[in-house]
């Protein structure tokens, strides 16, 4: 029942925060309101017992990554609106698609998810979380079955940190 | 019922106001201690000594006229300050005081991750703070403390991670059993993530020598050029808040929190009659002492300085720290 | 200028940059009273600057061919007010070479003993506000304890603190005070053992060092061309000292070295400066040991009324040449044109290349190393 009431509230604030960082036409504010709504996420996490993700979740997108953001919101000047393409309808037409497809993949999850739990109907098919922390048990995966895509994704981060580092490079 | 509300919400009441009173007293002990220093008295007038300043400046701030500059952004100035307090307070929840269960919050096996992501999310009052006043000094400032907050953090993290893996909790009460176990404060085991940490530390609470983001010789006093009254007193809540956290966090990483020194040792075992916590503040007050001690006496770094000390020295010892500790871990 | 500066210029950035434009006074805690810097800054490196002089324009010359050749020492007080008795002194021989009227010697020793008393008081302002600049708070409190004793052997001669109009054409109003000597050698005594207090905060210090080496770097040819004078200028090696090269009061007749620097950077012109601090206690102890006897008023007519002509005179004050430069038309018992040639003006020439292309902080860190007073520089 806690838990009920505490996910529709939280799902509420995401919802209604994720609005108002795309309404507000303040860049800075939309920017704030990105903040919270990654702090009600990870909220959402721990109420999931993930406090690892939700401490995660704070410390790489709240506390580092949309600091980056903000750094630059403040600097660049962003008084001049954006040219308009020749085609108007062409960002309407590119956001229909969009959300069409992230809509299907939702739903993929959703009857997905479904056919998944009921024939187990165990609680047990996750994998019981212990009372050490989810932690370690997180390291020991990362390490083990989820290796592969680890280091795929730390080499992805850099390339991508060394692709930054010669865009922004001087010419000397 | 009791356990589940009551109890926390008083320790947490009893909690807040032990901290906001600590922090009025901290800026006395700082006032007092860089006045002897300079062989000054210090404040003298209110009360013996002048011990009752500590209750005097935050009448003062709260009675002042709040001044809102006409071109600042309305919400964010508000919001600012709050968001730099909120994050100091909150970090308390999970530093364990004593060994006993009355003395903390909680006890989450995540504990110093949660510590060192609320203080984190700290950097959004400064960096607010520079860009509402929508004036010149204050944006600069507040330039300065994000990129000193964010490299700083990289390295009293990177840190951090050593003292884990020698701990083999994040559980802050863990980490002083581990201590308790192996017999040996952590300091002894990892001193150069104590000098890290405790530099870090001084970086991220924005303490001389690292103080650039507000500068009064530079910027005018930097990200809160544009505030008075309580607003400011908020920022100041937060800098002494955070510079408590700090020393209570290095007292339990390294100097084995609430324990007696050499916990293992029978012959001391008198020592256990002084209590825990009081173990603990002595300890705290210590490093308390350090950071007054050093803003007395150093010169401020340059803001290029600054950030070759971050990043060329401190976050490589960091990373070659891990990978010591990795490897004795492994040997042994 | 430097070649910081040069590299910032040609440097294309790939992205479009503005310049941020800051007001640095004349309301800042570090411009020394009421200089106003106009930054223009790219990122916080400073691409240039505009110095602004001009708000504590008192028309000191123009007040000057107004008054009485004696009404003028008093506000001569008025312009280095951190240093008024050599500013005393500098018009005082000025008018006495213009009458060409013989000081005693006793006068002069004692003048001399003043000057340095002086310098000692300037520079221990100069060095508490500039390491306050560069963050050390401690200095200036330490620096000021001992300025304080400085202000009290002034109050003791002549009884102000601030503006002692302690001189007169022709020698001095007073004789000094019984016992007075033994007060400022006591108080030699004491500094020669708080030098080493200041030198142990600073000049080991890794972050001093940091932040003042290499820091506003200028060559003798051009602190020669800009036209620096006194430490700034001996800073980057060039050997000019009014003290010997022009010897005047009691200067000729003592011992004392003039320290220079190598490499002309802020460091160099902070050891300077420490250096002059034992020179100067050297100065006075010889003084005081030589002290002659007899009158500290020479013959002077009643009325003072230079014969018609000019005369240019400087001295070494604390912040570096001070000159006077007076014509008298010989008929008016008032200057016909009175012109100061402050060195806190001249040294402010420096001012705006040595920041070019440095970083924000070390603005203050090179406002603080030039040691101007602003009261001097628009008088």
């Amino acid at each position: 029942m806690a838990e009920a009431i505490a996910f529709y509230t939280l799902a509420v604030l995401i919802l209604g925060l994720g609005v108002a960082v795309i309404t507000t036409p303040k860049t800075v504010h939309s920017v704030v309101f990105l903040v919270l709504n990654f702090l009600c996420v990870a909220v959402l996490y721990v109420v999931l017992r993930a406090e690892f993700l939700a401490v995660i979740q704070v410390l790489v997108y709240a506390g580092g990554i949309v600091v980056l953001y903000l750094f630059v919101v403040m600097l660049v000047n962003l008084k001049r609106a954006p040219e308009a393409h020749e085609d108007p309808r062409r960002l309407a037409r590119l956001g229909l698609a969009l959300s069409g497809a992230v809509l299907l993949e939702l739903a993929g999850i959703v009857v997905y998810s479904y056919g998944r739990v009921t024939p187990a109907s165990a609680p047990a098919a996750a994998g019981p979380l212990t009372g050490a922390g989810n932690t370690e048990e997180l390291g020991w995966l990362l390490y083990t079955d989820y290796l592969i895509p680890f280091e795929v994704a730390s080499v992805l981060l850099l390339v991508a940190m060394v692709g930054a580092i010669v865009l922004a490079r001087r010419e000397s | 019922m009791l356990d589940t509300i009551v109890i926390p919400v008083l320790k947490i009441a009893v909690l807040l106001n032990a901290v906001l009173v600590a922090v009025t007293f901290m800026v006395l002990l700082e006032r007092k201690v860089i006045a002897w220093a300079q062989s000054r008295l210090g404040p003298m007038r209110v009360g013996p000594y002048g011990v009752l300043q500590a209750i005097a400046d935050p009448i003062k701030l709260l009675v002042k006229e709040d001044i809102r500059p006409v071109r600042a952004d309305p919400m964010l100035f508000t919001l600012a300050p709050i968001l730099s307090l909120v994050p100091a307070l909150v970090v308390f929840a999970v530093v364990p005081f004593g060994g006993d269960e009355l003395f903390y919050v909680t006890d989450i096996n995540v504990g110093l991750l949660f510590i060192i992501s609320v203080t984190s999310i700290g950097v959004y009052g400064i960096i607010l703070a520079g860009w509402a006043s929508n004036s010149k000094y204050p944006l600069l400032a507040s330039l300065r403390a994000s990129a000193q907050l964010i490299s700083y953090e990289i390295a009293v993290t990177m840190t951090l991670v050593s003292v884990i893996l020698t701990a083999g909790t994040l559980s802050m009460v863990g980490i002083v059993e581990a201590q308790q176990q192996s017999g040996l404060w952590f300091g002894f085991v990892q001193p150069v993530a104590f000098v890290l940490v405790f530099i870090g530390g001084l970086a991220e609470t924005n303490r001389a020598p690292f103080d650039l983001p507000e500068a009064e010789q530079e910027l005018t006093g930097g990200f809160h050029t544009e505030y008075s009254g309580m607003r400011f007193a908020l920022f100041f809540l937060a800098e002494y808040a955070n510079i408590i956290v700090i020393s209570a966090v290095v007292t339990i990483l390294f100097w084995g929190g609430w324990l007696r020194p050499f916990p293992n040792v029978e012959a001391l075992a008198f020592l256990d009659l002084i209590p825990g916590w009081i173990w603990f503040f002595a300890k705290m007050f210590v490093f308390l002492y350090i950071f007054i001690w050093i803003r007395a006496t150093l010169p401020r770094y340059r803001y290029d300085q600054l950030m070759r000390l971050g990043w060329k020295v401190l976050i490589p010892v960091a990373i070659g720290n891990i990978v010591l500790t990795g490897v004795v871990k492994v040997l042994l | 200028m430097t070649g910081q500066a040069a590299a910032a210029s040609t440097a294309a950035p790939i992205f479009d940059t503005d310049e941020l434009v800051i007001n640095m006074g004349p309301q800042h805690p570090s411009t020394h009273g009421v200089l106003r810097v106009v930054l223009r800054l790219d990122g916080e490196r400073v691409v240039d600057a505009d110095i602004v002089i001009g708000y504590i324009h008192r028309g000191i010359e123009k007040l000057s061919e107004n008054r009485d050749w004696t009404q003028i020492i008093l506000l001569t007080d008025r312009m280095d007010y951190v240093a008024a008795a050599t500013n005393n002194l500098g018009y005082c021989e000025t008018v006495e070479k213009l009458m060409e009227i013989e000081v005693p010697r006793r006068a002069r020793y004692v003048r001399t003993v003043l000057a340095e008393l002086q310098r000692i008081a300037s520079h221990c302002l100069w060095l508490g506000t500039h390491a306050m600049d560069i963050g050390a708070m401690t200095v200036l409190l330490y620096a000021f304890r001992e300025r304080e004793l400085v202000l009290d052997l002034f109050e003791d001669y002549c009884g102000a603190r601030l503006t002692y109009n302690s001189m007169r054409i022709g020698g001095l109003p007073l004789d000094i005070p019984t016992g007075w000597d033994a007060k400022v050698r006591a108080f030699c005594d004491l500094m020669e053992g708080k030098i080493p207090e200041y030198e142990e905060l600073l000049t080991n210090n890794r972050i001093w060092l940091e932040r003042t080496r290499g820091i506003g770097v200028i060559s003798a040819e051009d602190a020669i061309g800009l036209g620096l004078c006194g430490p700034p200028l001996r800073g980057s090696g060039v050997y000019r000292d009014v003290r010997k090269d022009e010897p005047y009061a009691a200067y000729d007749e003592l011992d004392f070295d003039v320290p220079l620097g190598t490499r002309g950077d802020t460091y160099d012109r902070y050891l300077i400066r420490l250096e002059e601090f034992r020179q100067s206690i050297r100065i006075i102890r010889q003084a005081l040991d030589g002290l002659p006897e007899g009158p500290v008023m020479g013959k002077v007519p009643r009325l003072i009324k230079p014969k018609a002509g000019e005369t240019y005179h400087a001295i070494e004050s604390p912040k570096g040449e001070l000159g006077y430069f007076i014509v008298s038309d010989g008929r008016a018992t008032n200057p016909y044109r009175f012109r100061v040639r402050p060195p806190s003006f001249c040294n402010l020439q420096g001012l705006r290349p040595l920041i070019t292309g440095h970083l924000v902080a070390d603005v203050v860190a090179l406002i603080g190393t030039i040691d101007i007073v602003l009261g001097e520089v628009d008088r």
